[in-house]
């Protein structure tokens, strides 16, 4: 177990403040938060590249706040690879275990090991130089991997690549993840990252931590409107994708499933924007191919719209205006109809193809 | 005014410039008896004197290695008190007139003094020695090597270094696996200006060590005594051999760094 205790920590241009955070053996944990809050400032103490003001660093049941990060067992990989370009590929790889001078028939076992996991067999002879984004980040993975760490330190890891590049290494981590079962921080500001890959998430606001939880916590009861901002969708709903006549549809539980566009399978995560959603006081026909029939469940009303709770066998949070509001003359416990395109639902897979 | 008319002028002035380093050179060059050269080049004298120059300034060179890329890497890195003073400093004897330089050494490293009396337990002598010729070089060149490493660390981003130390790597391997290789053309390239310089130098040897001579001095030495004819063939040596060294050391780092760089 890895705890921040007490963290601070100021910089030129960051400052962190009082960072108190607990994570579990073999968690993959991710710390969202704009640019510049001084995420990766806190994985630097992790990894004791800084010192903390303030506050102690534990692994386990050892305080480690002030020992060097070569004695640390750690894996950190940034964004932008930081391979070192006087050397190739499998010099890159080996570099962690030959300052531990390793046996070589040792080095050799790992390292044909770390590359078939990582995908990279073919790439091992060549100059990093020639390499694209993904492959010099697969390889960066592999270089961190390779020591066996105990934990994996990942300062926005995807967000210098192209969308598929991105998507496809996402799933090798999530991968990744459950077969070597590495305690993993991913710090990142795309919360879709968080949304595939992590089992917790700490939320991060100029240099504190504003909300520790899983995924489902932060997003339905985030605690301040910061963080209902940032994390931007509130409807989030667990499935399973199934396919009905060549149409996909996400069963969300026994009453309701909801028709999408995805080529994800198996369980996935469902996200509806509140302002794609249609409240009417009639069924209508039109291109949308979800109609729902629900109850009004509550009615807040924010600076700029009003925010409408909607049960159809889950809750929906829908966004209207004033003047609608007005105009459909809207109460608690009345029944309305919920109409949304099915291309509106937003599926992202989990990557567990067997449910 | 026009672009092209602003171009026009900025090549202009650059070629006055340009003319001015070359055409002393050229002429010193072109039209020179080349069997008098060859025959000047033979005198013990000469080529002795030529010896001593290149190879003072390269134990100039191999001492400033030792102590000032370590140095440099320290300021390169380091954030500790008094740093930019330092800097400061190790950019003085480009400032000091350089007899001024040979002079103060002269107070440290002089046998009556404690540089001197030190090192003389050693059995190593400055004063009209060629550590004497040495360390002269090496106070007023140093700079270039020194100001060219520091540069060239400072490029290296630092958290190439970090991940060296996040996968196991001391701080001392972490310096000799990543950043000196790294670096390297920095510092050749450092080495081969501090080189140039320290051959070239004169104020600082001559108040140190006027015997065993130095090239430059010889030229001094015999324009003073015999005149400009028997002065030119060494000067016209001395630049010819130092040219083709430096250009030659230039095109085999320029070809270094295009790989680097690729």
């Amino acid at each position: 177990m890895i705890k921040l205790d007490g963290i601070n920590k100021r910089l030129d241009n960051f400052q962190i403040k009082d960072i108190n955070l607990q994570i579990k053996p073999g968690e993959y944990f991710v710390i969202l938060g704009p640019t510049g809050t001084g995420k990766s400032v806190l994985l630097e103490i992790i990894a004791g590249l800084l010192l903390p003001e303030k506050g102690e660093v534990w692994f386990g049941k050892q305080m480690i706040t002030g020992l060097a990060p070569e004695e640390r067992m750690i894996g950190m990989v940034y964004q932008d690879y930081m391979l070192f370009p006087h050397l190739n590929v499998k010099d890159n790889i080996l570099f962690g275990l030959r300052v531990r001078k390793l046996r070589t028939a040792e080095q050799e076992n790992r390292l044909a090991e770390i590359v078939s996991l990582l995908e990279i067999d073919h790439l091992l002879n060549r100059s990093i130089k020639t390499l694209s984004g993904g492959e010099q980040q697969r390889v960066a993975l592999a270089r961190a991997l390779i020591i066996a760490p105990e934990i994996l330190l990942l300062d926005e890891p995807l967000s210098a690549l192209d969308p598929n590049t991105k998507e496809k290494l996402q799933q090798d981590l999530n991968r990744i993840h459950t077969r070597l079962g590495t305690t993993t921080i991913h710090v990142t500001h795309d919360f879709n990252e968080a949304l595939t890959l992590a089992d917790r998430v700490a939320i991060m606001d100029s240099g504190r931590i504003v909300q520790v939880g899983t995924l489902e916590e932060v997003f339905q009861q985030p605690k301040s409107q910061f963080i209902a901002e940032f994390v931007g969708s509130k409807n989030i709903l667990q499935g399973e994708i199934i396919n009905e006549d060549s149409e996909k549809m996400v069963r969300v539980n026994n009453e309701l499933t909801l028709e999408v566009t995805s080529e994800e399978s198996g369980e996935v995560k469902l996200i509806i924007r509140p302002e794609d959603i249609i409240i009417s006081r009639q069924p209508f026909t039109s291109s949308a191919r979800n109609c729902y029939l629900g109850t009004i469940a509550g009615l807040q009303r924010r600076l700029s719209v009003v925010e409408v709770k909607v049960d159809i066998g889950v809750e929906l949070i829908v966004y209207i205006t004033y003047r609608s509001l007005e105009e459909l003359r809207l109460k608690e416990g009345e029944e309305v109809y919920l109409t949304f395109k099915a291309t509106a639902g937003h599926v992202i897979g989990t990557g567990d193809k067997s449910a | 005014m026009g672009r092209s008319l602003f171009d026009l002028i900025l090549t202009l002035l650059s070629a006055v410039l340009l003319f001015f380093i070359l055409a002393p050179l050229l002429k010193l060059l072109v039209g020179s008896d080349i069997n008098l050269i060859l025959t000047t080049i033979q005198e013990q004298e000469v080529y002795q004197s030529l010896l001593t120059t290149f190879k003072a300034s390269l134990v100039a060179t191999l001492i400033t290695l030792c102590l000032g890329i370590p140095l440099a890497y320290l300021l390169a890195r380091g954030t500790f008190f008094g740093k930019s003073i330092i800097e400061g400093i190790i950019n003085l004897p480009v400032i000091i007139p350089h007899t001024a330089a040979g002079i103060a050494l002269l107070t440290v490293f002089g046998s009556r003094f404690f540089g001197g009396r030190l090192f003389g337990y050693l059995g190593l002598e400055f004063m009209g020695h060629f550590a004497g010729i040495v360390i002269g070089m090496m106070f007023v060149s140093l700079p270039f090597l020194v100001n060219e490493a520091k540069e060239g660390f400072r490029a290296i981003d630092v958290r190439l270094e970090k991940v060296s130390r996040t996968l196991g790597a001391t701080p001392a391997q972490t310096f000799f696996k990543v950043a000196l290789p790294l670096n390297l053309n920095h510092i050749i390239s450092g080495a081969v200006m501090m080189w140039g310089r320290g051959l070239s130098e004169f104020g600082a040897v001559v108040i140190l060590a006027y015997h065993p001579m130095t090239a430059p001095i010889l030229v001094y030495e015999r324009f003073t005594s015999y005149g400009l004819k028997y002065s030119k063939p060494i000067a016209i040596i001395m630049i010819m051999v130092t040219l083709v060294i430096f250009i030659g050391l230039r095109l085999l780092y320029s070809k270094e760094g295009r790989g680097e760089n690729d």
